[in-house]
Protein backbone atom coordinates (compact mmCIF):
# COMPACT_ATOMS: atom_id res chain seq x y z
CA UNK A 1 0.00 0.00 0.00
CA UNK A 2 2.97 2.45 1.04
CA UNK A 3 4.56 1.45 -2.72
CA UNK A 4 0.72 2.56 -4.03
CA UNK A 5 0.46 5.51 -2.29
CA UNK A 6 4.01 6.66 -3.06
CA UNK A 7 3.94 6.12 -6.70
CA UNK A 8 0.41 8.12 -6.63
CA UNK A 9 1.18 11.16 -5.33
CA UNK A 10 4.56 11.08 -7.08
CA UNK A 11 2.60 10.67 -10.34
CA UNK A 12 -0.38 13.60 -9.62
CA UNK A 13 2.97 15.30 -8.98
CA UNK A 14 1.32 17.31 -5.61
CA UNK A 15 4.66 18.18 -4.10
CA UNK A 16 5.89 19.80 -7.33
CA UNK A 17 2.74 21.92 -7.52
CA UNK A 18 2.78 22.88 -4.18
CA UNK A 19 6.31 24.10 -4.81
CA UNK A 20 5.61 26.30 -8.35
CA UNK A 21 2.43 27.52 -6.24
CA UNK A 22 4.48 29.02 -3.47
CA UNK A 23 7.27 30.77 -6.49
CA UNK A 24 4.52 31.47 -7.85
CA UNK A 25 3.33 33.37 -4.82
CA UNK A 26 6.76 35.55 -4.57
CA UNK A 27 6.04 36.87 -7.86
CA UNK A 28 3.82 39.07 -6.51
CA UNK A 29 5.73 40.08 -2.89
CA UNK A 30 7.54 43.55 -2.55
CA UNK A 31 10.65 43.28 -3.93
CA UNK A 32 13.77 43.38 -1.25
CA UNK A 33 16.42 45.19 -3.67
CA UNK A 34 17.76 48.19 -2.90
CA UNK A 35 18.51 50.28 -5.81
CA UNK A 36 22.22 50.83 -4.52
CA UNK A 37 23.85 54.46 -5.50
CA UNK A 38 20.44 55.98 -5.18
CA UNK A 39 18.93 54.17 -2.58
CA UNK A 40 20.36 53.28 0.53
CA UNK A 41 20.27 50.79 3.27
CA UNK A 42 20.16 52.06 7.22
CA UNK A 43 23.49 52.04 8.84
CA UNK A 44 24.00 51.60 12.96
CA UNK A 45 25.54 54.21 14.45
CA UNK A 46 28.05 51.81 15.36
CA UNK A 47 29.18 50.98 11.71
CA UNK A 48 32.55 51.08 11.22
CA UNK A 49 33.56 53.08 7.92
CA UNK A 50 36.58 55.36 6.28
CA UNK A 51 38.60 56.42 9.66
CA UNK A 52 38.55 60.56 10.62
CA UNK A 53 40.72 62.86 12.89
CA UNK A 54 38.30 65.09 15.05
CA UNK A 55 38.44 68.76 16.33
CA UNK A 56 37.18 70.68 19.00
CA UNK A 57 34.40 73.18 18.81
CA UNK A 58 37.11 75.67 18.62
CA UNK A 59 39.29 74.43 15.61
CA UNK A 60 42.19 72.88 17.96
CA UNK A 61 42.62 69.25 17.14
CA UNK A 62 41.64 66.56 19.69
CA UNK A 63 44.59 63.99 19.73
CA UNK A 64 47.42 64.32 21.35
CA UNK A 65 49.69 61.81 20.05
CA UNK A 66 49.07 59.16 22.75
CA UNK A 67 50.09 56.41 20.56
CA UNK A 68 46.61 54.49 22.20
CA UNK A 69 45.95 53.74 18.64
CA UNK A 70 48.84 52.60 17.54
CA UNK A 71 49.56 50.58 20.05
CA UNK A 72 45.83 48.92 20.45
CA UNK A 73 45.89 48.42 15.90
CA UNK A 74 45.66 44.70 15.45
CA UNK A 75 47.06 45.26 11.70
CA UNK A 76 49.82 47.91 12.83
CA UNK A 77 47.91 49.78 10.44
CA UNK A 78 48.55 53.59 12.28
CA UNK A 79 51.99 55.06 12.34
CA UNK A 80 52.64 58.70 14.65
CA UNK A 81 55.40 60.59 15.25
CA UNK A 82 54.80 63.25 17.52
CA UNK A 83 56.95 66.41 18.82
CA UNK A 84 55.83 69.18 21.29
CA UNK A 85 54.50 72.33 19.34
CA UNK A 86 55.80 76.24 19.68
CA UNK A 87 53.06 76.50 22.61
CA UNK A 88 54.40 73.21 24.27
CA UNK A 89 51.41 71.17 23.88
CA UNK A 90 52.02 68.00 22.57
CA UNK A 91 50.70 67.27 19.33
CA UNK A 92 51.16 64.81 16.14
CA UNK A 93 53.48 65.55 13.36
CA UNK A 94 52.28 62.59 11.26
CA UNK A 95 49.19 60.43 11.87
CA UNK A 96 48.77 58.18 8.89
CA UNK A 97 46.92 55.57 8.36
CA UNK A 98 47.09 52.63 5.86
CA UNK A 99 44.00 51.90 4.69
CA UNK A 100 44.80 48.69 2.86
CA UNK A 101 46.29 47.29 6.08
CA UNK A 102 42.97 48.57 8.17
CA UNK A 103 40.77 45.61 9.20
CA UNK A 104 37.76 48.02 10.60
CA UNK A 105 37.85 46.34 14.19
CA UNK A 106 37.19 49.88 15.57
CA UNK A 107 39.81 49.64 18.27
CA UNK A 108 41.58 52.53 17.86
CA UNK A 109 38.19 54.06 18.30
CA UNK A 110 37.47 52.62 21.60
CA UNK A 111 41.26 53.05 22.74
CA UNK A 112 40.90 56.84 22.29
CA UNK A 113 40.83 58.82 25.50
CA UNK A 114 39.67 62.06 24.10
CA UNK A 115 37.61 60.72 21.10
CA UNK A 116 40.21 62.22 18.29
CA UNK A 117 40.05 58.95 15.97
CA UNK A 118 36.71 57.85 15.42
CA UNK A 119 35.75 55.39 12.11
CA UNK A 120 32.72 57.21 10.25
CA UNK A 121 29.63 56.57 8.19
CA UNK A 122 31.10 56.75 4.94
CA UNK A 123 32.19 53.21 3.49
CA UNK A 124 32.10 54.77 -0.43
CA UNK A 125 35.65 55.90 -0.48
CA UNK A 126 37.17 53.39 -2.79
CA UNK A 127 40.07 54.28 -5.19
CA UNK A 128 41.62 54.32 -8.33
CA UNK A 129 45.20 53.76 -6.96
CA UNK A 130 46.52 51.53 -4.44
CA UNK A 131 48.34 55.17 -2.76
CA UNK A 132 44.95 57.13 -2.52
CA UNK A 133 44.20 54.39 0.48
CA UNK A 134 47.65 55.71 1.89
CA UNK A 135 45.67 58.17 4.27
CA UNK A 136 48.06 60.87 5.87
CA UNK A 137 47.07 63.28 8.56
CA UNK A 138 45.77 66.18 6.49
CA UNK A 139 43.44 63.56 4.70
CA UNK A 140 42.36 62.27 8.11
CA UNK A 141 41.25 66.02 9.79
CA UNK A 142 39.74 66.61 6.20
CA UNK A 143 37.44 63.48 6.79
CA UNK A 144 36.61 64.44 9.99
CA UNK A 145 35.81 68.19 8.95
CA UNK A 146 33.24 66.89 6.60
CA UNK A 147 31.86 64.18 8.35
CA UNK A 148 31.56 66.25 12.01
CA UNK A 149 27.99 66.86 12.15
CA UNK A 150 27.05 63.03 11.00
CA UNK A 151 30.10 61.67 13.52
CA UNK A 152 28.43 63.97 16.31
CA UNK A 153 25.02 62.20 15.83
CA UNK A 154 26.21 58.94 16.00
CA UNK A 155 28.46 59.24 18.91
CA UNK A 156 25.20 61.00 20.63
CA UNK A 157 22.93 58.12 19.82
CA UNK A 158 25.24 55.22 20.82
CA UNK A 159 26.31 57.29 24.31
CA UNK A 160 23.31 55.11 26.20
CA UNK A 161 24.94 52.24 25.48
CA UNK A 162 28.69 53.07 25.84
CA UNK B 1 -3.33 51.49 -51.61
CA UNK B 2 -1.60 49.38 -54.05
CA UNK B 3 -2.34 50.12 -57.95
CA UNK B 4 -3.10 47.67 -59.74
CA UNK B 5 -0.47 47.55 -62.45
CA UNK B 6 1.99 47.02 -59.19
CA UNK B 7 -0.32 44.25 -58.29
CA UNK B 8 -0.59 42.72 -61.96
CA UNK B 9 3.72 43.24 -62.14
CA UNK B 10 4.66 41.59 -58.33
CA UNK B 11 2.16 38.70 -59.20
CA UNK B 12 4.39 38.12 -62.43
CA UNK B 13 7.53 38.50 -60.73
CA UNK B 14 6.89 35.61 -57.81
CA UNK B 15 6.16 33.33 -60.18
CA UNK B 16 9.60 33.65 -62.26
CA UNK B 17 12.51 31.44 -60.37
CA UNK B 18 14.09 34.73 -59.40
CA UNK B 19 10.55 35.78 -57.35
CA UNK B 20 10.25 32.48 -56.07
CA UNK B 21 13.70 32.87 -54.53
CA UNK B 22 12.94 36.09 -53.18
CA UNK B 23 9.68 35.26 -51.92
CA UNK B 24 10.80 32.73 -50.04
CA UNK B 25 13.87 35.16 -48.67
CA UNK B 26 11.02 37.51 -47.45
CA UNK B 27 8.88 34.47 -45.90
CA UNK B 28 11.84 33.40 -43.67
CA UNK B 29 12.55 36.98 -42.50
CA UNK B 30 8.94 37.29 -41.57
CA UNK B 31 9.40 33.93 -39.40
CA UNK B 32 13.15 34.98 -38.42
CA UNK B 33 13.08 38.93 -37.55
CA UNK B 34 10.55 38.40 -35.10
CA UNK B 35 11.59 35.01 -33.63
CA UNK B 36 14.98 37.15 -32.68
CA UNK B 37 13.26 40.05 -31.20
CA UNK B 38 11.25 37.31 -29.02
CA UNK B 39 14.61 35.17 -28.46
CA UNK B 40 15.94 38.84 -27.40
CA UNK B 41 13.01 39.87 -25.01
CA UNK B 42 12.77 36.36 -23.90
CA UNK B 43 16.27 36.70 -21.98
CA UNK B 44 15.16 39.60 -20.51
CA UNK B 45 11.68 38.03 -19.46
CA UNK B 46 13.52 35.06 -18.11
CA UNK B 47 16.17 37.55 -16.18
CA UNK B 48 12.67 39.17 -15.10
CA UNK B 49 10.55 36.72 -13.79
CA UNK B 50 13.52 35.07 -12.31
CA UNK B 51 14.22 38.06 -10.31
CA UNK B 52 10.53 38.60 -9.67
CA UNK B 53 10.68 34.86 -7.56
CA UNK B 54 13.62 35.71 -5.94
CA UNK B 55 12.43 38.86 -4.62
CA UNK B 56 14.79 41.17 -7.19
CA UNK B 57 13.96 43.47 -9.29
CA UNK B 58 15.74 42.36 -12.59
CA UNK B 59 17.37 44.35 -14.95
CA UNK B 60 15.95 48.18 -14.82
CA UNK B 61 18.97 50.00 -15.84
CA UNK B 62 19.07 50.26 -19.69
CA UNK B 63 15.65 52.05 -21.04
CA UNK B 64 12.58 51.89 -19.48
CA UNK B 65 12.21 48.90 -16.88
CA UNK B 66 15.38 47.22 -18.42
CA UNK B 67 13.74 47.09 -22.12
CA UNK B 68 16.95 47.52 -23.85
CA UNK B 69 18.75 45.21 -21.98
CA UNK B 70 18.93 42.48 -24.70
CA UNK B 71 20.75 44.87 -27.13
CA UNK B 72 22.91 46.13 -24.18
CA UNK B 73 23.90 42.28 -24.13
CA UNK B 74 23.94 41.92 -27.91
CA UNK B 75 26.16 44.73 -28.50
CA UNK B 76 28.42 43.49 -25.69
CA UNK B 77 28.71 40.19 -26.86
CA UNK B 78 29.85 41.47 -30.71
CA UNK B 79 32.55 43.22 -29.37
CA UNK B 80 34.18 40.81 -27.13
CA UNK B 81 37.04 39.01 -28.48
CA UNK B 82 36.58 35.20 -29.75
CA UNK B 83 38.80 33.27 -27.93
CA UNK B 84 39.84 29.91 -29.26
CA UNK B 85 41.89 27.71 -26.72
CA UNK B 86 44.72 26.46 -27.90
CA UNK B 87 43.85 22.94 -28.22
CA UNK B 88 40.85 23.00 -29.31
CA UNK B 89 40.03 22.11 -32.85
CA UNK B 90 39.15 25.12 -34.60
CA UNK B 91 37.09 24.55 -37.60
CA UNK B 92 34.50 22.45 -35.05
CA UNK B 93 35.17 24.46 -32.48
CA UNK B 94 33.72 27.65 -34.77
CA UNK B 95 31.34 25.32 -36.38
CA UNK B 96 29.36 23.86 -33.44
CA UNK B 97 27.81 27.35 -32.58
CA UNK B 98 26.77 28.11 -35.59
CA UNK B 99 25.50 24.34 -36.53
CA UNK B 100 23.40 24.95 -33.26
CA UNK B 101 21.76 28.35 -33.77
CA UNK B 102 21.07 27.12 -37.49
CA UNK B 103 19.17 24.38 -36.22
CA UNK B 104 17.47 26.53 -34.05
CA UNK B 105 16.23 28.45 -37.04
CA UNK B 106 15.76 25.57 -39.63
CA UNK B 107 13.49 24.20 -37.81
CA UNK B 108 10.69 26.72 -37.77
CA UNK B 109 10.31 26.28 -41.65
CA UNK B 110 7.32 24.26 -40.83
CA UNK B 111 6.11 25.83 -38.16
CA UNK B 112 2.16 27.17 -39.03
CA UNK B 113 1.32 30.22 -37.40
CA UNK B 114 -2.13 30.11 -38.52
CA UNK B 115 -4.05 28.15 -40.88
CA UNK B 116 -1.67 28.03 -43.87
CA UNK B 117 0.78 30.32 -42.91
CA UNK B 118 3.63 28.01 -43.02
CA UNK B 119 7.00 28.73 -45.31
CA UNK B 120 7.14 25.01 -45.82
CA UNK B 121 3.63 23.09 -45.54
CA UNK B 122 4.74 19.66 -45.50
CA UNK B 123 3.02 16.80 -45.28
CA UNK B 124 6.32 15.15 -42.80
CA UNK B 125 6.30 18.45 -40.63
CA UNK B 126 6.09 16.07 -37.41
CA UNK B 127 9.66 14.07 -38.90
CA UNK B 128 11.19 16.95 -39.82
CA UNK B 129 10.82 19.24 -36.59
CA UNK B 130 11.98 15.87 -34.56
CA UNK B 131 15.00 15.87 -37.10
CA UNK B 132 16.21 18.68 -36.61
CA UNK B 133 15.62 18.90 -33.12
CA UNK B 134 17.34 15.38 -32.79
CA UNK B 135 20.34 16.85 -35.02
CA UNK B 136 20.53 19.69 -32.26
CA UNK B 137 22.54 17.44 -30.35
CA UNK B 138 25.52 17.53 -32.64
CA UNK B 139 26.08 20.85 -31.95
CA UNK B 140 26.45 20.45 -28.40
CA UNK B 141 28.75 17.25 -29.03
CA UNK B 142 30.74 18.76 -31.51
CA UNK B 143 31.25 21.79 -29.19
CA UNK B 144 32.36 19.63 -25.86
CA UNK B 145 34.76 17.80 -28.13
CA UNK B 146 35.99 20.46 -30.19
CA UNK B 147 36.82 22.61 -27.07
CA UNK B 148 39.89 19.91 -25.77
CA UNK B 149 38.86 21.02 -22.35
CA UNK B 150 37.10 18.25 -19.52
CA UNK B 151 34.33 20.40 -18.26
CA UNK B 152 33.01 20.88 -21.89
CA UNK B 153 33.67 17.03 -22.50
CA UNK B 154 31.74 16.36 -19.56
CA UNK B 155 28.88 18.80 -20.36
CA UNK B 156 28.52 17.38 -23.99
CA UNK B 157 28.66 13.58 -22.51
CA UNK B 158 25.73 14.19 -20.14
CA UNK B 159 24.02 16.87 -23.23
CA UNK B 160 24.11 13.55 -25.56
CA UNK B 161 22.60 11.34 -22.98
CA UNK B 162 20.19 13.21 -22.07
CA UNK B 163 18.73 14.41 -25.34
CA UNK B 164 18.57 10.87 -26.57
CA UNK B 165 16.79 9.32 -23.51
CA UNK B 166 14.32 12.03 -23.60
CA UNK B 167 13.74 12.43 -27.26
CA UNK B 168 12.77 8.16 -27.36
CA UNK B 169 9.97 9.35 -24.93
CA UNK B 170 8.67 12.02 -26.88
CA UNK B 171 8.66 10.23 -29.82
CA UNK B 172 6.03 8.05 -28.66
CA UNK B 173 4.12 10.87 -27.25
CA UNK B 174 4.30 12.53 -30.81
CA UNK B 175 3.02 9.41 -32.34
CA UNK B 176 -0.40 8.88 -29.86
CA UNK B 177 -0.61 12.69 -31.21
CA UNK B 178 -0.22 11.63 -34.79
CA UNK B 179 -2.90 8.52 -33.83
CA UNK B 180 -5.38 11.29 -32.83
CA UNK B 181 -4.66 13.48 -35.79
CA UNK B 182 -4.53 10.74 -38.26
CA UNK B 183 -1.55 13.24 -40.27
CA UNK B 184 1.82 14.22 -39.88
CA UNK B 185 0.97 17.53 -41.15
CA UNK B 186 1.42 20.21 -38.85
CA UNK B 187 -1.44 22.25 -40.15
CA UNK B 188 -3.33 19.18 -40.16
CA UNK B 189 -2.56 18.07 -36.88
CA UNK B 190 -3.53 21.75 -35.70
CA UNK B 191 -6.84 21.62 -37.42
CA UNK B 192 -7.72 17.93 -35.98
CA UNK B 193 -8.03 20.00 -32.68
CA UNK B 194 -11.05 22.15 -33.56
CA UNK B 195 -12.75 20.96 -31.38
CA UNK B 196 -11.10 20.02 -28.50
CA UNK B 197 -7.44 20.02 -28.01
CA UNK B 198 -5.54 17.02 -27.09
CA UNK B 199 -3.88 18.49 -23.85
CA UNK B 200 -7.34 16.94 -22.68
CA UNK B 201 -7.97 13.92 -23.84
CA UNK B 202 -4.23 12.95 -24.28
CA UNK B 203 -3.31 15.07 -20.64
CA UNK B 204 -0.55 12.61 -18.67
CA UNK B 205 1.18 12.65 -22.30
CA UNK B 206 0.96 16.72 -22.41
CA UNK B 207 2.27 16.19 -18.90
CA UNK B 208 5.59 13.79 -20.43
CA UNK B 209 5.65 16.20 -23.51
CA UNK B 210 6.08 19.01 -21.52
CA UNK B 211 8.79 17.84 -18.53
CA UNK B 212 10.72 16.23 -21.95
CA UNK B 213 10.82 19.70 -24.07
CA UNK B 214 12.71 20.91 -20.74
CA UNK B 215 15.28 18.26 -20.48
CA UNK B 216 15.38 18.53 -24.54
CA UNK B 217 16.05 22.20 -23.99
CA UNK B 218 18.72 21.19 -21.39
CA UNK B 219 16.29 23.22 -18.66
CA UNK B 220 16.58 23.14 -15.54
CA UNK B 221 15.80 21.17 -13.89
CA UNK B 222 17.50 19.07 -16.12
CA UNK B 223 20.32 21.42 -17.15
CA UNK B 224 23.27 19.06 -15.81
CA UNK B 225 25.02 19.41 -19.56
CA UNK B 226 25.55 23.22 -18.23
CA UNK B 227 25.01 22.89 -14.28
CA UNK B 228 27.29 25.87 -13.42
CA UNK B 229 27.99 24.90 -9.73
CA UNK B 230 29.57 21.35 -10.98
CA UNK B 231 30.87 21.58 -14.59
CA UNK B 232 30.83 25.46 -14.55
CA UNK B 233 28.95 25.56 -18.01
CA UNK B 234 29.20 22.57 -19.59
CA UNK B 235 29.72 22.02 -23.34
CA UNK B 236 30.45 26.11 -23.79
CA UNK B 237 32.83 26.45 -21.23
CA UNK B 238 36.00 27.39 -22.92
CA UNK B 239 33.53 29.69 -25.57
CA UNK B 240 33.09 33.23 -25.50
CA UNK B 241 31.97 36.70 -27.80
CA UNK B 242 29.51 35.42 -30.08
CA UNK B 243 30.39 32.33 -30.42
CA UNK B 244 28.68 31.63 -26.81
CA UNK B 245 26.43 34.16 -28.40
CA UNK B 246 24.91 31.85 -31.06
CA UNK B 247 24.69 28.98 -28.70
CA UNK B 248 23.12 31.05 -26.45
CA UNK B 249 20.73 32.68 -28.87
CA UNK B 250 19.91 28.68 -29.93
CA UNK B 251 18.75 27.50 -26.59
CA UNK B 252 16.53 30.23 -26.51
CA UNK B 253 15.01 29.51 -29.83
CA UNK B 254 15.01 25.90 -28.89
CA UNK B 255 12.71 26.98 -26.30
CA UNK B 256 10.53 29.14 -28.47
CA UNK B 257 10.42 25.77 -30.84
CA UNK B 258 9.35 23.24 -28.19
CA UNK B 259 7.17 25.47 -26.31
CA UNK B 260 5.86 26.44 -30.35
CA UNK B 261 5.90 22.90 -30.66
CA UNK B 262 3.89 21.64 -27.08
CA UNK B 263 0.73 24.38 -28.65
CA UNK B 264 0.46 22.88 -31.88
CA UNK B 265 0.75 19.40 -30.61
CA UNK B 266 -1.40 19.65 -27.87
CA UNK B 267 -2.53 23.21 -27.62
CA UNK B 268 -4.70 23.33 -30.55
CA UNK B 269 -1.92 25.69 -32.04
CA UNK B 270 -4.17 29.07 -33.73
CA UNK B 271 -7.53 28.07 -32.36
CA UNK B 272 -8.82 30.07 -29.10
CA UNK B 273 -10.63 27.92 -26.43
CA UNK B 274 -13.86 27.53 -27.04
CA UNK B 275 -13.08 28.35 -30.86
CA UNK B 276 -13.59 32.11 -29.54
CA UNK B 277 -12.71 34.84 -31.53
CA UNK B 278 -11.17 32.42 -34.77
CA UNK B 279 -9.93 35.75 -36.64
CA UNK B 280 -7.08 36.47 -33.95
CA UNK B 281 -5.33 33.27 -35.15
CA UNK B 282 -1.56 34.04 -34.92
CA UNK B 283 -2.09 35.88 -31.90
CA UNK B 284 -3.57 32.99 -29.75
CA UNK B 285 -0.80 30.76 -31.10
CA UNK B 286 1.68 33.85 -29.75
CA UNK B 287 -0.28 33.64 -26.34
CA UNK B 288 0.31 29.71 -25.81
CA UNK B 289 4.03 29.90 -26.72
CA UNK B 290 4.41 33.01 -23.87
CA UNK B 291 2.47 30.81 -21.53
CA UNK B 292 4.76 27.95 -22.10
CA UNK B 293 7.79 30.04 -22.26
CA UNK B 294 6.59 31.58 -18.61
CA UNK B 295 6.12 27.84 -16.91
CA UNK B 296 9.29 27.08 -18.21
CA UNK B 297 11.03 30.42 -16.46
CA UNK B 298 8.53 29.61 -13.72
CA UNK B 299 9.73 25.72 -13.44
CA UNK B 300 13.58 27.16 -13.20
CA UNK B 301 12.75 29.62 -10.46
CA UNK B 302 11.25 26.73 -8.50
CA UNK B 303 13.28 23.40 -8.81
CA UNK B 304 16.57 22.57 -8.17
CA UNK B 305 18.52 20.40 -10.85
CA UNK B 306 18.22 16.77 -11.11
CA UNK B 307 20.93 14.52 -10.36
CA UNK B 308 22.25 12.77 -13.45
CA UNK B 309 20.54 9.25 -12.29
CA UNK B 310 17.70 10.91 -11.34
CA UNK B 311 17.10 12.43 -14.87
CA UNK B 312 17.94 8.95 -16.22
CA UNK B 313 15.60 7.10 -14.52
CA UNK B 314 13.06 9.40 -15.10
CA UNK B 315 13.67 9.04 -18.45
CA UNK B 316 14.05 5.49 -19.51
CA UNK B 317 11.78 3.96 -15.83
CA UNK B 318 9.05 6.71 -15.89
CA UNK B 319 8.43 8.25 -18.73
CA UNK B 320 9.37 5.99 -21.56
CA UNK B 321 6.83 3.01 -20.03
CA UNK B 322 4.29 5.56 -19.22
CA UNK B 323 4.16 6.43 -23.08
CA UNK B 324 4.66 3.68 -24.39
CA UNK B 325 1.24 2.55 -22.26
CA UNK B 326 -0.71 5.51 -22.80
CA UNK B 327 0.48 4.74 -26.71
CA UNK B 328 -1.00 1.46 -26.56
CA UNK B 329 -4.45 2.51 -24.57
CA UNK B 330 -4.45 5.85 -27.38
CA UNK B 331 -4.30 3.37 -30.23
CA UNK B 332 -6.68 0.81 -28.75
CA UNK B 333 -9.76 3.33 -27.52
CA UNK B 334 -9.24 4.82 -31.21
CA UNK B 335 -9.52 1.35 -32.81
CA UNK B 336 -12.25 -0.10 -30.14
CA UNK B 337 -14.75 2.98 -30.90
CA UNK B 338 -14.11 3.33 -34.75
CA UNK B 339 -12.61 6.79 -33.88
CA UNK B 340 -9.37 6.58 -36.12
CA UNK B 341 -9.14 9.55 -38.48
CA UNK B 342 -9.35 8.76 -42.02
CA UNK B 343 -6.81 10.47 -44.05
Amino acid sequence: MAFLDRTARGLLMGELLSGMALTFGYIFRRKVTINYPYEKGPLSPRFKGEHALRRYPNGEERCIACKLCEAVCPAQAITIEAEPREDGSRRTTRYDIDMTKCIYCGLCEEACPVDAIVEGPNFEFATETREELLYNKDKLLANGDRWEPEIARRLELDAPYR
Amino acid sequence: MIPASLVTFLGAFFATPAGILVLTVLKALAILAPLLTAVAYLTYAERKVLAAIQLRRGPNVVGPFGLLQPFADAIKMLLKETIIPAGANRVLFLLAPMLTFALAMLAWAVVPVADGWAIADINVGVLYLFAISSLGVYGIVIAGWASNSKYAFLGALRSAAQMVSYEVSMGFVLVSVLLCAGSLNLTEIVRAQQHVWFCFPLFPMFVVFFISTLAETNRAPFDIPEGESEIVAGFFVEYSSMAFGLFFLGEYANMILMSTMTSIMFLGGWYGPFGLLPQLGPFWLIVKICALLFVFIWVRGTFPRYRYDQLMRLGWKVFLPASLLWLVLTAGTLLAFGWLPRA
